[in-house]
């Protein structure tokens, strides 16, 4: 719905993380700047959400990293080029991979660069487990400097700078414009030999993008230094200022009051009941005949079961990201996902409910002489009917749950609070996804029981 | 008279039935007769099409049984064993579902059901309780108000007393009969027990192994066995307490 209601507008996308909400945001609000109408669908997903959404025409541009592009986007492929894709230059800094250790324990020791780390084989390092398996991370740093230290253990990102600075460790892997370096009191590593890619941030956008707005975007190459990053990163993620305004003070462009809480849960309630709703609806519409089939064509109906129960076990997020190519971002996508996942419930308590009636009821129903399908709707389908409602019932809290996935792929609801909470580590933030959706979770129980008790057959 | 059923060697698979012919009259009463296992149940039902032969052919009314059995079963009304009553509707919904779906008015069905009603005396409160709160005996009184609901021209019955207590049993027997006699339809009763096949049929049918042993009235049936069989089965039910 949003995404109709703006969809003459330019579209920016952002990954799930602080920093590119706040490049997106940036660009967003470049462009309005312009006099050219644009929208910000922020924290989508990963990078392969947003390279498809782009190439799929959903998201016009969206921050990107030179090292993320020639590794994982064209490397064995086709040039931008050949995709209708265009990168601006860079924007002025990189989010490197970079090693850093306490500025009082560099001092002591004399390390500028990594290279001086060789000299200091017993400090003990921590890496995050991604950093530890990356080809271009630890196994790289390692071989380029011929590292000898044996004391390397994995940690949690959010935990290293904590260990770092505890002095628990001496080392460990950052980025070069995490939030925290904005203390000071942590340096990065000089990268000497030149082991880690480098990750210069640039706009991706679409070929077809107007003139205007590439020179609007093109504007900010350049412009934004590695302390300006750091600075707005620890602004959105420590301080909790919002994205937007952390841009608009960056641009120096006034913003609008933000939304309050309770227009915001609103909102996102509307969002989420749009998705869990429609896609029920058209569950209950397909899969109750779906189960009449099972139950009446046995051979049939072990097909379907089998197939259906298959779509079940595909995991949700791969599903999800299956349907952009196909559909899009959005709510649509999010609805054929959660629509597809209602149906085994469904069919499977239509078809249990339908086979578990006794014989000589159903045969009864014919001996009074009415047809197959009078048969069905007034005899058969009533006393299947808490099977299927316990099979609908379960779809629904299913869905509420699921519902808030959508989210990373930029359909709303209650999982856009949890995602931004996730990246924030804001537990407030968290909860004011996660508690409605428990809430809703429970009310669709609710009003499943009382449906059930006022048409389930009684004895 | 007329016939309404003429089945000629008809037959199901595995021995179960058959070759078995037989003719049944216009407001004939006939009970079909035997031990458990002799196929009684599977002909009453080839009757209404729930059971298609394998061989052989069954007329109704000189016709062979039509592709759509569904505007035929509705004139000939079927009381299945226990009442087969559907749990999702009460006694009331229970006899009017058929007329309800033929769209008759809601006036007419009422007259209707308090007709049926004081035939088959089913006392009043008990139309609006569901299956689940009736008795033994009032759900087979049930199961007979909705098969007559349409006024079929054939009653067919399996086992109209089956599981009932010995009192209910005295009762109902007395009831169904003096139905029978005021609504002079062509009925068909199955039952294993020779005094009551012989208390509501001046016909009666003995099967056995899927086969017709011997037609004939009861007197009959005791007097003139057609073979040994016959013979031991009347001993057997007179034995019985």
């Amino acid at each position: 719905m949003i995404a109709l209601a703006l969809a003459a507008a330019l579209q920016i996308g952002s990954k799930q993380f602080t920093e590119s909400v706040v490049l997106g945001e940036i660009a967003a609000q470049s462009l309005r700047a312009a006099g050219i109408e644009a929208g910000h669908r922020r924290e989508l997903g990963g990078t392969r959400v947003l390279f498809e959404a782009l190439r799929g025409g959903q998201i016009d541009a969206y921050p990107e990293y030179t090292g993320t592009i020639e590794e994982e986007l064209v490397r064995g492929g086709p040039p931008l080029q050949a995709l209708g894709l265009r990168a601006t230059g860079p924007l002025g800094f990189q989010d490197d991979y970079a090693i850093g250790m306490r500025r009082d324990e560099a001092a002591r020791l004399g390390i500028r660069a990594i290279s001086d780390l060789a000299r200091h084989p017993g400090l003990a390092f921590g890496f995050s487990n991604e950093f530890l398996r990356r080809r271009d991370g630890w196994p790289r740093v390692r071989e380029v400097y011929s590292l000898p230290h044996a004391d390397v253990r994995g940690l949690d990102h959010e935990l290293s700078y904590r260990a770092l600075r505890s002095g628990a460790i001496a080392a460990t892997d950052l980025y070069t414009t995490d939030a925290q370096l904005r203390a000071g009191d942590i340096v990065t590593l000089l990268d000497d030999r030149r082991a880690f890619p480098r990750y210069a941030a640039v706009f991706l956008y679409r070929a077809s993008l107007p003139a205007p707005a590439v020179a609007a975007l093109r504007r900010l190459e350049g412009a934004i230094g590695a302390p300006a990053m750091i600075a707005m990163n620890a602004r959105a993620q420590l301080d909790g200022v919002p994205e937007a305004r952390v841009a608009a003070d960056f641009l120096g462009i006034a913003t609008a009051a933000p939304e309050g809480a309770p227009a915001r849960i609103a909102r996102r309630t509307v969002e989420h009941l749009a998705l869990v709703g429609v896609s029920l609806l058209a569950a209950v519409i397909a899969a109750v005949p779906l189960g009449i089939l099972a139950a009446r064509r046995r051979r049939l109906g072990q097909i379907v079961l089998g197939v259906v129960g298959v779509v079940q076990t595909v995991p949700s997020l791969a599903l999800l990201v299956f349907m952009i190519p196909l559909l899009g971002i959005g709510a649509r996508p999010a609805i054929v996902a959660l629509f597809l996942y209602s149906l085994l419930p469904i069919v499977r308590g239509t078809h249990a409910g339908l086979v578990s009636i006794a014989p000589e009821l159903v045969e009864s129903a014919h001996a009074l002489g009415l047809p197959p399908g009078a048969a069905l709707r007034l005899v058969e389908l009533p006393l299947a009917a808490r099977s299927i409602l316990a099979g609908i019932k379960t779809a629904a809290v299913i869905d509420v749950g699921t519902a808030t996935l959508g989210a990373l792929i930029g359909a709303g609801g209650y999982g856009q609070p949890i995602l931004a909470g996730i990246r924030l580590a804001d537990t407030a933030l968290i909860l004011e996804g996660a508690v409605p959706a428990a809430a809703l979770a429970l009310a669709v129980q609710g009003i499943f029981d009382l449906i059930e008790r006022a048409v389930a057959p009684r004895g | 008279m007329a016939p309404v059923f003429e089945l000629s060697g008809v037959k199901k698979r595995y021995g179960v039935l058959g070759p078995v012919d037989l003719r049944i009259d216009e407001r004939e009463t006939v009970a079909l007769i035997g031990p458990s296992g002799a196929g009684k149940s599977t002909l009453l039902r080839m009757l209404n099409g729930l059971v298609a032969p394998d061989a052989g052919e069954v007329r109704f009314r000189g016709r062979p049984l039509p592709e759509d059995l569904a505007p035929l079963r509705r004139q000939i009304g079927y009381v299945i064993q226990g009442g087969g009553l559907f749990p999702h509707l009460d006694a009331r919904g229970n006899a009017a579902l058929v007329a309800r779906w033929l769209g008759w008015d809601e006036p007419r069905i009422e007259a209707r059901i308090a007709d049926l009603a004081a035939l088959v005396r089913l006392p009043e409160d008990a139309l609006a309780r569901p299956p689940s709160r009736l008795s033994g005996g009032q759900a087979q009184r049930v199961g007979l108000m909705r098969a007559l609901m349409l006024d079929p021209e054939v009653l067919l019955l399996d086992e109209p007393l089956g599981s009932l207590d010995p009192i209910t049993r005295f009762d109902l027997q007395e009831d169904l009969r003096a139905a029978f006699a005021r609504l002079e339809k062509t009925v068909v009763l199955v039952t294993h027990d020779l005094a009551e096949a012989a208390f509501f049929a001046p016909r009666l049918v003995l099967l056995r192994d899927g086969r017709v042993v011997q037609s004939g009235s009861a007197r009959e049936l005791c007097s003139a066995p057609a073979e040994a069989f016959v013979e031991r089965f009347v001993r057997a039910q007179r034995a019985a307490p």
